[in-house]
């Protein structure tokens, strides 16, 4: 929000585009060398292999998008707009040209606007929205691992197993028979309230599971974080055995609910309606953790306590207690995103958390860890970069999230919105 | 004479390997403005960290109006009228001057003629109120420190070396503030080094030495008699003049 | 002598002494004690492992690093070795490539992710080592021309090594102690047909040869890691992990070390691999490069107690007998059950859940609680336990030692 300030401060009384251009030669030089090796690709595909000019494309649209960023200064005031500016547009730029590249019969490569403005939009608008669904996602599922960091300093390894009882919650539920057939009823009313009813047993069980993990496993090791890993490691363990032999170890493909799943299609692009629920519940849930962080009392202590619990304390507040709801808080959340992970992978499994806890901290370490703002951004740029890069090189979609979180590392170790000091 | 408000009988306090504070026997009366002196690793920090049990006491004893309040929890104390200012301040970067008060403020909403009162005493809040409280400076940040403990009514207050590193200026505005404050009676512990400070507005002193009470009585006493402030407080009192 | 081969680090118990000098007399002649295919590939897995688990402990006793990496360096080490012996042939040569090729790649790597990554604290490290273990590991799985993916890759280890070579024609005993005694202590008369029958017949194969090139490695890479952890190098780590500002206020550059600590745990953590590859020529990211590997390296240095390489040897060699043979006790105890359980009536069926917690496949669930304890109430492992036992009869040191053995 200050961040959106500062931009909008800074419009009113700077200087004009052209004096910018003046002022800040790199920048301008990377706009104008990126633009003109972009638009020669577009011209002539000089290379034989199409991967070598979508490479090519990439990196020149990227070099134009951040000549274009740096005129405004955008790294400096806001990194985390710059980033997902920079991805956003020129994933659009790379999947246009990778759309608009096209064999021809001599055997060499073509390129066609039309086809690039066309189906290139197309594919961007699909790739954006799996992009903001998959983010989302992930957001609800790392939310409550960068909160419990950042207010007790706890890393909580162990997390990814609440997230695999939000799974086998949602599972429980779909595959029983009045369950079943709720979820196959044509009706928005009982899907919806079947969804919500999974979603509220799955945020008492993994808040109930989260009491106990924070008395019982990282409560004695507070203030040792080597103690911390090692335990929490084993806690997900326990918790992750324990699925397994009250539910069995195997594979269970789920259906979606009538209503929520299919797709519809909107000009070039398909739409599946899952991916707006995702993004809807991702976003509504971000919205509301920020008023709670921001405009409650709960949330003051929160923010306070992420710098000192001690003086917390010393002004009559039980941090006890504070931990205790936030690490419940933590733990349920991931119990949220579980339920909508799994429904929108179908496939349950035990590992199903654990999987996942690889892009949880790519999100966490690249947002800032104990920034709740940051975990958002980090996990729109993880959804959205490993869609783009999905859609023009299948090959190194997941190697993508490494790449970025090395390449924030570099840029800002702490990252995009530090909070605490490390 | 009245029972004190604050009595400490022969405290001991560890800290990991090293032993502070070797039986500190201290007492605040009520209604005064107790100074606590003595130079640098005397043990005062340690002695206040004590009292707010943010340090456990190993032995000895510790009373509130009459209460032992050696093994009572750090919140419990907040809630009984115990006000804390660290001596870094302890101010809540992240937040803003308000919601800084707003935790202060204990019992529910700020109380609008108190907090008039505790704004007059330190105008420049106001200026800042919106601020996030990293962006104060060092003075700034002390007075919102102080000022967040008067916004509630307290039993005591417990002040870490409110002037340190501060400029003259800001010193005397400290000094104005702590005499409007005298005036409403409130009993505080201050630990100082600067003696000028401190004489201007003790009531009553105590001076620490290698984690024990070396001296107590009267601060006119002891301003009066150089001799005995130089036995007592020998170099920080140089250092300060 | 002892002192020059142990580099003056002693086991420091009597206790102690006893269990280590089982341990390694046990796999010294293991091929000649144990009967069986699955005691071989054990005492083989014991030896690699102690190399894998010491290398984490020079990281993570005496340096608290935690890397979350490590099975990424084991992996580097085996898949080397298996891409050099398949592209290159089953000779000698190719497998010193890969051998070579394994720990400077490792030692590379370890370079890249210290110097990216040690700038920042502890957790940090951690997350950072996480993310890119996982991401090597997809990176495997993905480029299956050259790694086979998830499938792995098989090769053939040199002839000499192999099961058809017979290094002596004429035929060795073993002699299978473990079960003499056993009949001795449950059937004391039958003492010449149980000495009979406790004898067998050794096949002095490649594999034998193979175990004990592992087996000398093994020795050697551990009283190397000794050598290097007692001399001014691992005195310098040690100060770094006790108080860092303090090392760096003596003029080490704290980052160095570190990063060289780092460097050379990945390489040592190669070689492992590469001797883990040539024991068993398949090599598959989930046996190298999974999670679950890296926690059982966390399992076994913690159990055995962090900070004094002989925990590496303590804890690889109780975890993979438990692995090995806590299963079949399992299998036991849940048969023994079943009658009970399946009798319980329909009110009480929810109550299965814990006979499938005795379930053979859920041996993990009790490492896990085993290891959440162990680091609650054995915080110095079993090598810290026995020591502390045997300082309380010296009481004047005793401060001192349990600050040392104790992770802060």
């Amino acid at each position: 929000m200050s961040s959106a300030e500062n931009t909008a401060a800074a419009a009113a009384g700077e200087p004009g585009l052209a004096q910018r251009l003046g002022e800040r030669r790199g920048a301008a030089l990377a706009l104008a060398l990126g633009a003109l090796v972009f638009i020669i690709g577009m011209i002539v595909p000089l290379f034989g292999a199409r991967w070598v000019n979508d490479v090519i494309a990439v990196i020149a649209a990227g070099f134009a998008v951040h000549g274009a960023l740096s005129l405004y200064d955008v790294q400096q005031r806001a990194p985390q707009w710059y980033l997902l500016s920079l991805v956003v547009v020129t994933g659009f730029l790379a999947i246009a040209y990778h759309s608009g590249l096209s064999p021809t019969d001599a055997g060499g490569l073509a390129f066609s606007l039309g086809d690039a403005l066309s189906s290139g939009a197309g594919s961007w608008t699909q790739m954006t929205i799996n992009g903001l669904a998959m983010g989302l996602l992930i957001f609800i599922m790392a939310s409550g691992m960068t909160l419990t960091f950042g207010l007790m300093g706890v890393l909580n390894l162990g997390h990814s197993a609440f997230i695999t009882i939000g799974a086998y919650v949602l599972m429980t539920f779909l595959v029983s028979d009045w369950g079943r057939g709720l979820s196959g009823a044509e009706s928005v009313v009982a899907n919806v309230g079947l969804l919500a009813l999974v979603v509220l047993v799955a945020l008492v069980i993994a808040g109930v599971v989260g009491l106990l993990f924070e008395r019982l496993i990282v409560k004695p090791v507070y203030d040792n974080h080597l103690k911390q890993i090692l335990v929490t490691v084993g806690g997900g363990i326990i918790i992750t055995q324990l699925i397994i032999a009250i539910s069995g170890p195997n594979e269970v493909q789920l259906n979606q609910p009538a209503t929520l799943s299919g797709s519809f299609i909107v000009g070039p692009v398909v739409v599946e309606t899952f991916r707006l629920v995702a993004v809807a519940v991702g976003a509504a849930i971000f919205w509301g953790m920020l008023r709670v962080i921001n405009r409650t009392k709960v949330g003051i202590l929160i923010r306070a306590g992420v710098q000192s619990t001690e003086m917390v304390e010393a002004m009559g507040y039980r941090i006890k207690m504070l931990f205790i709801a936030v690490f419940m808080a933590g733990s349920a959340l991931a119990a949220v995103g579980g339920v909508f992970w799994g429904l929108y992978d179908t496939l349950i499994h035990p590992e199903i958390g654990g999987l996942r806890l690889f892009q949880i901290i790519i999100v966490i370490i690249i947002g800032g860890l104990g920034s709740i703002t940051g975990c958002f951004f980090g996990a729109l740029l993880l959804g959205l970069l490993s869609n783009y890069v999905g859609f023009v090189a299948p090959e190194v979609a997941e190697f993508s999230s490494i790449a970025l979180m090395v390449a924030v590392l570099m840029w800002r170790p702490q990252g995009l919105i530090p909070v605490i000091r490390m | 004479m009245a029972e004190p408000l604050l009595r400490l009988e022969g405290v001991h306090t560890h800290i990991g390997h090293y032993h502070i504070l070797h039986g500190v026997d201290l007492t605040v009366p009520e209604g005064e403005l107790t100074m606590l002196l003595g130079r640098n690793g005397a043990g005062k920090t340690t002695t206040l960290r004590t009292i707010m049990n943010l340090w456990k006491a190993s032995q000895g004893r510790i009373t509130f109006g009459g209460n032992d309040i050696t093994q009572t929890p750090t919140y419990e104390l907040a809630k009984s009228g115990m006000a804390y200012v660290p001596e870094d301040m302890g101010v809540f970067h992240l937040l803003s001057v308000r919601e800084n008060m707003e935790l202060a403020a204990r019992s529910g909403p700020i109380d609008p003629d108190r907090l008039e009162w505790v704004v007059g005493l330190f105008p420049a809040l106001k200026k800042f109120w919106t601020k996030e409280a990293g962006t104060l400076s060092g003075g700034q940040k002390q007075m919102l420190s102080i000022a967040r403990a008067l916004i509630e009514p307290r039993k005591l207050m417990l002040v870490d070396e409110p002037t340190k590193g501060l400029a003259p200026a800001i010193i005397n505005e400290l000094v104005g503030a702590f005499q409007q404050l005298k005036e409403t009676h409130t009993t505080v512990l201050l630990v100082e080094q600067n003696f000028n400070f401190a004489q201007a507005l003790g009531d009553s002193v105590a001076v620490m030495d290698d984690g024990v009470v070396v001296h107590t009585g009267a601060m006119a006493d002891l301003a009066a008699d150089e001799a005995l402030q130089t036995r007592l407080l020998g170099l920080s009192l140089d250092s300060h003049q | 002598m002892f002192d020059t081969i142990l580099s003056g680090d002693y086991p420091k118990s009597k206790v102690l002494n006893t269990v280590l000098l089982a341990i390694f007399f046990g796999l010294a002649l293991g091929p000649f004690l144990f009967d069986g295919a699955v005691a071989f590939s054990t005492i083989t897995n014991i030896c690699i492992f102690i190399v894998l688990v010491a290398s984490y402990d020079i990281l993570l006793g005496y340096t608290h690093i935690v890397s979350l990496a490590h099975t990424m360096f084991y992996g580097i080490g085996a898949y080397a070795v298996a891409i050099a012996m398949n592209s290159m042939g089953p000779s000698w040569g190719s497998m010193f490539v890969g051998v070579i090729g394994g720990v400077l790649v490792a030692a590379v790597i370890a370079l890249l992710v210290g110097l990216l990554s040690l700038r920042v604290k502890a957790l940090f490290f951690a997350l950072v080592t996480l993310a890119v273990a996982v991401g090597f590991g997809i990176l495997i799985s993905k480029f299956y021309a050259i790694t086979g993916g998830e499938q792995g890759l098989g090769f053939r280890p040199p002839r000499e090594l192999g099961p058809g070579f017979k290094l002596f024609e004429e035929r060795w005993y073993g002699f299978n102690a473990l079960g003499w005694l056993w009949n001795l202590v449950t059937d004391p008369g039958n003492l010449g047909e149980n000495t009979k029958q406790a004898v067998f017949d050794v096949r002095m194969s490649g594999r034998i040869v193979l175990y004990y090139v592992i087996f000398l490695t093994t020795v050697g890479l551990f009283l190397l890691m000794l050598r290097m952890m007692n001399s001014p190098f691992g005195r310098v780590l040690k100060a770094v992990r006790e108080n860092e500002f303090r090392a760096e206020a003596l003029g080490y550059r704290t980052v160095m070390f570190r990063t060289i600590n780092v460097v050379i745990a990945g390489a040592i953590a190669a070689l492992a691999g590469a001797m883990a590859a040539m024991s068993d020529p398949w090599v598959t990211p989930d046996s190298y490069l999974s999670l679950g590997v890296m926690v059982n390296i966390l399992l076994m240095c913690v159990i055995g107690g962090m900070g004094t390489l002989y925990g590496a040897m303590v804890g690889a060699t109780i975890f993979i007998l438990a692995e090995t043979y806590l299963k079949d006790f399992m299998e036991v105890a849940y048969d023994l059950t079943a009658g009970f359980f399946n009798a319980l009536p329909e009110w009480l069926s929810w109550l299965s859940f814990i006979h499938e917690l005795i379930s053979p496949d859920r041996w993990y669930f009790w490492m896990g609680l085993l290891f959440v304890l162990s680091v609650y109430f054995f915080p110095a492992g079993v090598v810290g336990q026995f020591r502390a036992k045997e300082l309380e009869s010296q009481i004047a040191d005793s401060e001192e030692g349990a600050s040392r053995t104790e992770p802060a």
